[in-house]
C-alpha cells in the first residue's frame, strides 16, 4: 500500500501536469481559431466523435504556406548550430586548460565555471545590452583605441544573439568536456609522443578521440536549449532575428492565435526529438562503457 | 607532472575574462552617479536607494521568494520520491513512461512547457496566480531534483538498508534512519537547484502568472526591454552578490565536510591498524 502511494503521487503529478498539458497542446494545434475566450474551438464538451470530426491539419498547412514559420525554423537551426560550434571552440580550450591545471586549483576553477550558472540567466543576458549597444562599452573601447570611427551596430542583430548564446551556455559545454578530459590517462599521450607523434598529433589522435563523449554531450546540452531559446533573441536580437521560441511567444501573446502557436510548438518538438534521442543514446553508451 | 603551456594559460585567462567581465562591468556601473548608464560620473549608491523605494520591485521580489520556497520544497519531496521509485522501486506498470516523464522536462523548451501548462490551467478553469506558478515550477524542478537524488541513490551501499530491514525496522524507519541521512547532501543540493531554477524562471512564469502575481524576472524583463537602466544594474548587483556569497558558503561547507570525513577515515584506520 505504501509502495503504491510512493509510486502514485509523483506519477500522477507528472501525468496531470506534464503529459496531459502536452496532449492539450496537440489537440488545440488541430483545432480552428475562434473569436472567443479561450480563443479556440472545439472544446471538450462536444464529445470525442464531434471533436475528432472537427480536427484538421489546417494550422500545420498554414505553417508551410506562410514563409515566416519555415524561415524561423531554419534560422533557429542555423543559429543553434553555429553557436554550438563556437561554444565548442571557446569551451574546449578552457576545459583542456582546467584539466591540465595543478590539482589544488581545480576546485576553484570548477567553482568559477559553475558560479555563472547559479546567477540569473536574465541578468547575464542583460549585461550584454550595455556592452553591445551603440554607445556601449565595446564601441567606446574600439573608438578609444582608434580601430573604428563610427560605432558598430551589434545589438539587435544576429551577432548579438550568437554572443548571448555562447556566453550563457558556455558552462554546459565546459563541464562534460572537463569531466572527460579529467579521466584521461596522461600516459597515453606520453606513449604517443614516445612513439614519434608530435604533441599536436598526439592531441588530435589521442586526446580528442578520448574526449569525444564529453564533446558530444556538451554540444547537445548547448544545441537543444539554444534551439527553443526565447530570452536571448528577444533581448539581444532585432526585428530581423527569426527564432522559433520568439515567434511562438509572440503568436500566443500578441496575435492570440492559440491554434497556430500550438502547431508551432508541436513542430518544434518534432524537430527536437532527433537531437534528444541522439543525446540519450550517447549518454547511455557512456554509462555502459563506465560499468 | 602536468605542465600548463602558455596556450592553456591564455585560453583560461581569456575564457574567464569573457565569463566574468560582463558581470563585473554591471556591478561597477551600478554605483554610477549618472543616469546615462555607460558614462561614468563618479561613485554613488543612489540607485540602491531608489530601488528600495520602488514598491513594484519589492512586491515582485516577495512573490518570487514565496513561489521559490514553496515550489522548491514541494519539488524536493516529489523529486526524492520519484528518484526512490526509479532506483529502488523495481518493476511496475508504466515504468518506462514514468522515467520518460522525469527526463523529458529537462530538455523541453520552456516556451512549450509554459504554453502547455497555461492551456491546462485555462482548460480546467483555474485562475492564474501564485498557485499556478508554484504548480508549474514544481513540475519542472522536481525532475532536476530527482536526477540529482537518483545519482546519489545509485552509488550508495544498499546493504546498509538491508541490514536495517534484517534487524527488524520497517521500510519507512530504514528510509528515515539510514537512507535519508546518506542522501541528505543530494537532497539539499536538489532543493537549492530547484530554488534557483524557480527564482530564475521568466518564460514559464510569463505564461502561467496572472496580473496580481508578477514575479521579479517578469518585472525585470519588461523594464529591460526598454533598455539599460541603473536601477536594474543595482538590482542585478544585489542578486549576483547573494548568489556569490551562497555558493562560496556552500563550497566551504562541503570542503569542511569532506575534510572531516577524511580525518574520520584516518582516525578509524589508526584505531584498527
Amino acid at each position: 500500500m505504501r509502495r503504491f502511494a510512493l509510486i502514485a503521487v509523483p506519477y500522477l503529478w507528472l501525468l496531470f501536469l506534464f503529459l496531459v498539458p502536452f496532449l492539450i497542446v496537440f489537440k488545440i494545434s488541430l483545432s480552428d481559431l475562434a473569436l472567443a475566450i479561450p480563443p479556440y474551438a472545439p472544446t471538450f464538451k462536444d464529445g470525442i466523435a464531434e471533436m475528432l470530426r472537427q480536427f484538421d491539419f489546417e494550422n500545420f498547412v498554414f505553417l508551410t504556406v506562410d514563409d515566416l514559420y519555415w524561415k524561423a525554423y531554419l534560422s533557429s537551426l542555423q543559429i543553434a548550430f553555429f553557436s554550438t560550434l563556437i561554444t565548442l571552440m571557446v569551451g574546449y580550450p578552457m576545459a583542456y586548460g582546467m584539466a591540465r591545471a595543478p590539482e589544488e586549483w581545480r576546485a576553484t576553477l570548477m567553482m568559477l565555471v559553475i558560479l555563472p550558472f547559479w546567477t540569473s540567466f536574465l541578468i547575464r543576458v542583460y549585461a550584454w545590452i550595455g556592452i553591445l549597444s551603440n554607445d556601449g562599452f565595446l564601441n567606446q573601447l574600439l573608438m578609444w583605441i582608434g580601430l573604428i570611427n563610427e560605432p558598430l551596430t551589434i545589438l539587435n542583430t544576429n551577432i548579438a544573439v550568437y554572443i548571448g548564446i555562447v556566453y550563457t551556455y558556455l558552462p554546459f559545454m565546459i563541464l562534460p568536456i572537463y569531466a572527460a578530459l579529467d579521466r584521461l590517462d596522461e600516459s597515453l599521450n606520453e606513449a604517443a609522443e614516445d612513439l614519434g607523434c608530435s604533441r599536436m598529433q598526439a592531441f588530435w589522435l589521442v586526446t580528442i578521440p578520448l574526449s569525444k563523449n564529453g564533446i558530444i554531450a556538451g554540444c547537445f546540452l548547448v544545441f537543444i536549449p539554444a534551439l527553443g531559446e526565447f530570452v536571448i533573441p528577444s533581448l539581444l536580437g532585432g526585428s530581423g532575428t527569426l527564432m522559433i521560441g520568439k515567434i511562438l511567444f509572440e503568436e500566443f501573446f500578441n496575435n492570440r492565435d492559440w491554434p497556430v502557436a500550438s502547431a508551432v510548438a508541436v513542430v518544434l518538438l518534432l524537430i527536437l526529438i532527433i537531437p534528444i534521442v541522439l543525446f540519450q543514446r550517447n549518454q547511455q553508451r557512456q554509462a555502459e562503457a563506465e560499468q | 607532472m602536468k605542465r600548463l603551456s602558455w596556450f592553456n594559460v591564455t585560453s583560461l585567462t581569456l575564457g574567464f575574462a569573457f565569463l566574468y567581465l560582463p558581470m563585473v562591468l554591471l556591478v561597477i556601473y551600478s554605483f554610477n552617479a549618472s543616469k546615462l548608464v555607460t558614462v561614468w560620473a563618479g561613485f554613488s549608491p543612489r540607485w540602491y536607494g531608489e530601488l528600495m523605494q520602488n514598491e513594484a520591485f519589492l512586491d515582485a521580489a516577495l512573490v518570487t521568494l514565496k513561489v521559490a520556497v514553496a515550489s522548491s520544497t514541494l519539488a524536493t519531496i516529489l523529486g526524492t520520491m520519484a528518484a526512490y521509485v526509479l532506483v529502488r522501486g523495481g518493476r511496475f506498470m508504466g515504468r518506462t513512461l514514468f522515467s520518460g516523464m522525469i527526463y523529458a522536462p529537462l530538455v523541453m523548451p520552456e516556451v512549450i512547457t509554459g504554453l502547455s501548462l497555461l492551456l491546462l490551467f485555462i482548460g480546467i478553469g483555474m485562475d492564474r496566480g501564485v498557485l499556478t506558478i508554484v504548480l508549474a515550477h514544481t513540475t519542472f524542478s522536481m525532475c532536476y531534483v530527482s536526477v540529482v537524488v537518483s545519482s546519489r541513490l545509485m552509488t550508495f551501499d544498499r546493504s546498509l538498508e538491508e541490514a536495517a530491514l534484517d534487524l527488524g525496522s520497517s521500510p519507512w524507519t530504514a528510509f528515515r534512519l539510514i537512507t535519508l541521512p546518506i542522501i541528505a547532501p543530494a537532497v539539499i543540493s536538489g532543493w537549492l537547484l530547484a530554488f534557483t531554477l524557480s527564482l530564475d524562471d521568466l518564460v514559464i512564469a510569463s505564461f502561467v502568472s496572472g496580473p496580481s502575481s508578477t514575479t521579479l524576472p517578469i518585472k525585470i524583463f519588461s523594464a529591460v526591454r526598454l533598455g539599460v537602466s541603473p536601477e536594474i544594474n543595482a538590482l542585478s548587483t544585489l542578486m549576483i552578490g547573494i548568489v556569490t556569497i551562497g555558493v562560496i558558503i556552500a563550497s566551504l561547507i562541503s570542503k569542511r565536510n569532506s575534510l572531516r570525513a577524511q580525518n574520520d577515515a584516518q582516525a578509524a584506520e589508526r584505531a584498527t591498524g
